[in-house]
């Protein structure tokens, strides 16, 4: 049975294994791309189980040590050495744990890397408790007691401290929810009418027409804001009050012991004694909450709501935007223009257009849309608000139209492709019948090549979701202080800037001040904003799918 | 004319009519008592010349369409059959580098006339082509495709329309119960009719069928033969086909043309029986083409 290798080659055979290998080798690189990812990124919010050790320093002092483990790994004898670690002769690689030990506030750092062999009597005590904070990061310790006013809190016979403190930490996020509708909603929507009235008299001022009248008008509207803020302000120092009444007393690794005021505690948790279930459920909602939650501890915690909102927000927009003027671009390439020479030399452009730098097309928006178009729009629609921008500084309008700038020669080059392959026949019938060119093309053409041009917008998406380099330039942000979509008229606010999920991943993993604690939330990210264009594209490609249905007479 | 005459005569007393291999008793009926002079006029072509870029594809062509009348254009391939079928409509028009001189009469009107609306010529002059060409909408849609166009939109008038012509397209009773079914599903013959339903919805004066049964198996042909014959009563149609017997068959006129001239036009009838030119004879008799 056996083949010389002459005849093997000659069949092809080595072609189609060499074909079959790429697929796989491409295969394997995709998998695992989003396998480690995945890993990477999902782990970090599993409760993971907090060990106490005891730590015997290089001089010898002893200590107690809680933290979690993040990472092991083994460096080599000689690197130590160096760095005035005694290592007895012969041993090569000693094991070296990354530890998340948290207290920011007590210690000054919350990782701390320790020689496994300094470790002893490791154990994962059940009472050891993790919490989560609004400020400095997370706390590792014991819960000693709860207090009000000041005062401990005395429970009553076989009172459970614990639950006590969980339903006390409910009631404050349950006035923190009052503090920020107020904060955000009602005195928000006042510094606007507020700012609308200031607009509103230098208006009057610019334009000459700023009579006592009016002025006393705006005078007598502002009268009513302010008195609504005073009322507010005042709810407001009652609720501030009510909120810091509790505090928790907790002692942490070196026994010392701290008060923390439960209006800064976002969740306590004791993962050493929780079930696989509870754990499970943990884990659905620490991930429910990073994804719909805002960013805290500059976006190093909390989550990234705002991000994925500002991704997609931009994403639809720039849709919205390119289709229309690709698809109008196209038909006249195809349909309406003489081909000759000249169209040549148009697709050429718009070719070559599809393999500009992205940043180009980010400095161009900058430069033509921003400071030239927008400043214009800001001199003649909102020269009220002048000297500080309204148009004329980067916002989710200029990032949108930017990115369909950029996407603009996919769509076109899709389209034209689509067109092209619309059967003369079909045309001519329609022409036959007594239609007019543009008749043929509404009813006819543009319906059969509709699949075409979804297939346009779908490269489109799929570029410019994952755009990052030129939005830092024409609107992206590391923090918006609001989504631009909300209940505000005019509901849609194209001068905002806004967050993207490329542009956190960079700001998190290369522009925070705590890299370890942000390493795992990139690629938390990563894997959403992965998730986030496939789920764009594929509500993309099912539409496409469900226009191709309709208009496969192509096909034949 | 009186040639013609003359040799209708001598048909008559013949003893034998050549029939060439035709199947005589197949003609269109009572097509050998037809004479053009008796005719009214539909379509009359005055010295037409067509040039594509360069070349030139007819050499000018005088012919007279009769009225409610099947002419049939039969000749050998790219000799210039639908060339000029397709200047009844100005679907040349649409070719780039064609260039026409000469004269279209449609009802004693120039249809190359300057100020001519070609959409309205083009639905005074229907046309199906050699491939059937529904568009994919539903059946329904297909055929209120041009009343649409027109601007009609009255549920009810394109109801009305839509059966009438489908049921003229002998077609309804085999789609009237899925209208809203997508006309692709239909099988070539059926959507060949469809076309035609199409064509006839918007009530043209001339329907032009360009090779309408070259692509369909002879069972369907034959029912487009038939809707051929029935749709004479009402409209006046040209017909071109490569298949003799075909033209032999539906056609009252038959015009024979070669290498983009007229060769020969008569009544189907004498043309088959009693060509005057050695080319017709030639290419009837299947020395050619």
């Amino acid at each position: 049975m056996r083949v010389s290798l002459k005849k093997w080659s000659q069949k092809g055979s080595p072609w189609v294994w060499l074909n079959a290998g790429a697929v796989a080798i491409s295969l394997i690189m995709v998998v695992g791309l989003l396998g480690l990812i995945a890993a990477k990124g999902l782990v970090h919010f599993w409760p993971h189980a907090v060990m106490e050790a005891e730590h015997t320093a290089v001089d010898g002092s002893r200590s107690v040590i809680i933290g979690e483990i993040v990472e092991t790994e083994d460096v080599t004898a000689e690197q130590l050495r160096t760095a005035g670690v005694s290592v007895s002769e012969g041993v090569d690689f000693l094991s070296r744990n990354l530890l998340k030990i948290g207290n920011r506030d007590v210690s000054g750092f919350d990782f701390r890397w320790v020689l496994d062999r300094e470790l002893s009597n490791k154990h994962y005590p059940e009472k050891v408790m993790v919490m989560e904070r609004y400020e400095w990061g997370n706390f590792y310790g014991y819960l000693q007691s709860v207090k009000e006013a000041g005062q401990e809190v005395s429970l009553s016979e076989n009172g459970d401290l614990w639950a006590e403190f969980q339903s006390r930490i409910e009631r404050a996020e349950g006035i923190r929810e009052k503090i920020e509708h107020i904060e955000k909603g009602e005195i928000g929507s006042i510094n606007r009418g507020l700012e609308r009235l200031r607009l509103k008299q230098r208006a009057l001022e610019l334009k000459g027409n700023a009579t006592p009248d009016r002025l006393a008008d705006i005078q007598a509207e502002r009268a009513e804001y302010d008195a609504q803020y005073e009322g507010l302000q005042a709810e407001l120092t009652d609720l501030y009050g009510l909120i810091n009444r509790d505090s928790l007393v907790a002692t942490t690794m070196d026994d010392s012991v701290v008060e923390i005021p439960l209006a800064k505690v976002v969740k306590a948790f004791r993962p050493n004694q929780m079930s696989l279930f509870e754990k499970i459920i943990f884990y659905v909602k620490q991930v429910g909450s990073f994804i719909t939650e805002d960013p805290r501890e500059a976006n190093t915690e909390g989550g990234i709501f705002p991000a994925i909102f500002g991704t997609v927000m931009m994403v639809i927009l720039m849709s919205i935007l390119v289709t229309p003027l690709g698809v109008i671009t196209a038909v006249y390439l195809r349909e309406y223009a003489r081909q000759g020479p000249l169209t040549q030399l148009i697709r050429i452009a718009v070719n070559n257009l599809a393999g500009v730098p992205s940043i180009v097309y980010g400095v161009f928006g900058l430069g033509f849309f921003i400071y030239f178009i927008g400043s214009g729009v800001d001199q003649a629609m909102f020269p009220e608000a002048l000297p500080s921008p309204t148009f004329g500084t980067p916002g989710l309008l200029w990032a949108s139209i930017t990115l369909a700038l950029l996407t603009l020669p996919v769509v076109i080059v899709a389209t034209e492709e689509g067109l092209s392959r619309i059967p003369r026949s079909i045309r001519e019938g329609s022409l036959a019948l007594g239609a007019t060119k543009a008749e043929t093309l509404w009813r006819v053409v543009i319906p059969m090549a509709s699949p075409a041009m979804m297939t346009g917008v779908i490269l489109a998406i799929a570029r410019a979701a994952g755009e990052v380099a030129p939005l830092m330039l024409v609107g992206v942000v590391k923090l918006a202080p609001s989504l631009p979509l909300d209940g505000n008229f005019p509901y849609l606010h194209l001068d905002q800037k806004f967050m993207h999920l490329g542009f956190h991943i960079y700001d998190v993993g290369f522009q925070s001040p705590n890299v370890e604690a942000a390493r795992p939330l990139v690629y938390a990210t990563s894997l959403l904003l992965v998730v986030v264009i496939a789920l764009l594209n594929l509500s993309a490609v099912s539409i496409r799918n469900r226009l191709r249905e309709k208009y496969k007479a192509l096909e034949m | 004319m009186t040639e013609v005459a003359n040799r209708d005569a001598e048909v008559a007393t013949a003893e034998e009519p050549r029939t060439h291999g035709i199947d005589i008793s197949s003609l269109g009926r009572s097509s050998d008592t037809l004479k053009l002079e008796d005719e009214k006029t539909s379509l009359e072509v005055k010295n037409l010349k067509l040039h594509y870029g360069e070349k030139e594809a007819l050499h000018g062509i005088d012919l007279i369409i009769p009225q409610k009348r099947v002419t049939a254009f039969i000749g050998p391939s790219g000799c210039g059959k639908s060339t000029l079928l397709r200047c009844f409509n100005r679907m040349n028009d649409l070719v780039d580098g064609c260039k026409i001189d000469g004269q279209i009469l449609l009802e004693n009107q120039n249809i190359y006339q300057r100020n001519v609306d070609v959409a309205d010529l083009r639905r005074r002059v229907g046309m199906v082509f050699q491939k059937p060409n529904p568009f994919p909408k539903s059946i329904y849609e297909n055929v209120a495709y041009g009343l649409r166009i027109q601007g009609i939109n009255k549920k009810r008038v394109l109801d009305e329309t839509v059966e009438w012509a489908l049921k003229s397209a002998a077609l309804w009773d085999e789609v009237k119960d899925r209208l809203d079914d997508s006309a692709l599903g239909l099988s070539g013959g059926q959507q060949q009719r469809l076309v035609i339903a199409r064509t006839v919805a918007v009530k043209p004066e001339v329907l032009l069928l360009d090779e309408p049964a070259s692509a369909l198996d002879p069972l369907s042909t034959l029912k487009i033969e038939e809707l051929i014959h029935e749709l004479k009563d009402e409209y006046t149609i040209v017909i071109v086909t490569h298949n003799m017997q075909q033209a032999a068959r539906v056609s009252d006129y038959t015009a024979f043309m070669y290498m983009g001239d007229m060769i020969e036009f008569g009544s189907t009838n004498e043309l088959f029986t009693n060509p005057t030119k050695k080319q017709t004879e030639d290419y009837i008799t299947g020395r050619y083409g």
